[in-house]
């Protein structure tokens, strides 16, 4: 996929709410002192009067937002994963998750492509801690294309949403035209001897392993899921009695993310045998977003090599 | 509305909250008595609400930090109309809308759901500044306890707020200088508290919290206070009106046994009888 265009999921946020401020004028936008990291530089450039900047205080920054969104506003929190789901967990919980409030979480800088920063704010349970709060949903986009669509539609829905982007440049390959539901997963590519469920940047590494997998003559099927949470259990149910055999594949802890979601729903509803790549439990390190990508498995060979050997 | 009949709601706000903790056998009779003034004058002469439109857009807001006060809360709902004051009695029953801690998603009329310290301060600093947003002209209280100073966030909100000029916020100290573990000064000193405020950006003032006079011109004050928030700080008693309650931590959040609550009651009862 070298020659594919490559746009960083976190640009993409930044670009959409830029869109969505000249038309929907109850939008504010609040960052923690990153809006040129998060991408909401254009928003604020565009909408000064609407963008606020609470300085390095994320809890609080989540309180300022419950209060918008109590208030009538649509406000997207942006910050590091890392604070945004971490940091400032609690204030979500209960100020957020609890009274239902209408507001949006922009988390960037997901996951190990945060890269030379290391581990500190490299965010892989970030997804783990979000799905546990009651009515939270969780959107992990795989690709330039759908982050825009998920903005757009996490700005339609009533309730809290969490929305996870990297700061890495990651291939572009969704279609243009792509009907972007919240809660649905979508078939990438059609196969019978495995499901590969993958989800944000393993997305283009599963289509990726998929191509070489036929080489070996196993037919791979892709699933992007988007909607961490709410899941869609009747796809992967559907794709789990077809192929009798599921890996997950994600750029966060192998517990209690997408790995954990599928297997929560296959192993009550439709036992199955799995394998989950992800972080395994264990923290990240410094190095470029690449190298990380390659070490931690998250590559197409990578992940082909272990679909392989699932499968045999 | 007049000093006497706040006195006869706000006595009525206190038969009110230890009549729920009492029914609930639990909750937090202390810091609901210190406040129980502040609450009774800003409902029933400070705020612009009304509880047949609780959703009115443009009323005044009021979030309780100190989310486990919410018996003195609850009753002054019940004396504004909010509710029925026998449903106090429902107080952290199963099924009830008067759950431990305010909830929003139970009551109407709730302006935000509180609880977990420093948090409320923050949500009212979001509100105030939709006021600025949309150029409305409602005002947005929170009351916070001495001892929620202690949460690093209460001072992240008052930083955002002094920094962003939210006038039509003010924050109310219940100081009544008793936390769950003991003294504010010796679990961990939150004071000075006036000075903290005021180098946050704060207009301050320091006032009886049981003195109608007093909170009465606060308010005015903080209503004419123009370019930085107001932050009043009311010296109270912990456990007011009821002698064996004032001034013990133990009565922070243990409900009265039989005994105890005709006590109370008998004593609410006098201070009725003296202002009729």
């Amino acid at each position: 996929m070298g020659d594919i265009k490559k746009i960083a999921t976190r640009e993409s946020y930044g670009h959409a709410l830029e869109e969505l401020g000249a038309v929907n004028s109850n939008i504010v936008v609040l960052d923690a002192d990153l809006k040129e990291s998060t991408r909401t530089c254009y928003f604020a450039k565009q909408f000064p009067e609407r963008f606020y900047d609470c300085g390095i205080a994320e809890g609080n920054m989540m309180g300022i937002a419950a209060g918008l969104a109590a208030a009538g506003k649509i406000p997207f929190a942006s910050t590091f994963a890392m604070f945004a789901s971490g940091r400032a967990y609690e204030q979500v919980r209960n100020s957020i998750g609890y009274p239902h409030l209408n507001v949006k979480i922009g988390a960037t800088h997901a996951g190990i492509t945060v890269g030379e920063d290391g581990a500190s704010h490299q965010c892989n349970e970030d997804m783990a801690l979000m799905r546990t709060i009651p009515g939270m949903v969780v959107l992990n986009p795989s690709d330039d294309i759908e982050a825009r669509a998920c903005v757009k539609a996490a700005a339609e829905y009533v309730g809290p949403v969490y929305m996870r982007f990297g700061r890495y440049a990651v291939p572009v390959f969704n279609d243009p035209d792509m009907k972007f539901e919240i809660g649905k997963g979508q078939i990438l590519k059609e196969g019978k001897d495995v499901t590969i469920v993958a989800t944000g940047i393993c997305v283009a590494s599963a289509l990726d392993a998929a191509e070489q997998l036929k080489n070996e003559g196993i037919d791979a099927e892709v699933i992007n899921i988007c909607t961490v949470k709410p899941i869609d259990e009747e796809l992967l149910i559907a794709s789990a009695s077809k192929t009798g055999k599921v890996v997950t594949a994600e750029e966060h802890s192998i517990i209690g993310g997408l790995g954990g979601a599928v297997a929560e729903v296959l192993s009550e509803k439709c036992p199955t045998r799995m394998c989950r790549i992800g972080i395994e439990d264990r923290f990240g390190e410094s190095g470029t977003a690449g190298q990380l990508v390659e070490k931690y498995g998250l590559d197409g060979k990578s992940i082909a090599a272990k679909v392989a050997a699932f499968v045999k | 509305m007049d000093n006497l009949q706040l006195k006869k709601i706000a006595n009525e706000v206190r038969r009110g909250a230890i009549t729920a903790v009492y029914s609930a056998q639990a909750g937090h009779p202390g810091g609901s008595l210190s406040a129980a003034d502040i609450d009774t004058f800003l409902f029933f002469e400070e705020m612009h609400v009304d509880p047949q439109n609780p959703k009115d857009p443009d009323r005044d807001r009021f979030v309780l930090s100190k989310g486990h006060t919410a018996p003195a809360l609850y009753s002054v709902m019940a004396q504004k109309g909010y509710f029925p004051v026998e449903e106090l009695k429902t107080f952290r029953h199963l099924g009830a809308r008067l759950q431990g801690h305010p909830s929003m998603q139970y009551l109407p009329g709730l302006d935000m759901s509180s609880g977990s310290l420093g948090q409320g301060i923050s949500a009212a600093c979001g509100m105030a500044l939709a006021g600025k947003i949309d150029q409305k002209d409602f005002r947005v209280y929170t009351l916070l306890g001495d001892g929620e100073l202690e949460e690093g966030q209460v001072w992240e909100a008052a930083m955002f707020a002094g920094a962003k000029k939210l006038d039509n916020l003010v924050v109310i100290v219940d100081n009544n200088n008793l936390q769950i573990d003991g003294n504010i000064e010796e679990v961990n000193n939150p004071k000075p508290i006036d000075k903290k405020f005021e180098a946050f950006n704060f207009h301050v003032i320091c006032i009886d919290g049981h003195d109608f006079d007093q909170i009465r011109a606060a308010f005015a004050e903080a209503r004419n206070t123009k370019g930085m928030p107001t932050a009043i700080i009311a010296s109270t008693v912990k456990g007011k009106g009821i002698s064996f309650m004032e001034n013990n931590a133990g009565w922070h959040g243990k409900a009265p046994n039989d005994a105890q609550y005709e006590q109370a009651m008998g004593e609410l009862d006098a201070i009725a009888a003296s202002l009729a």
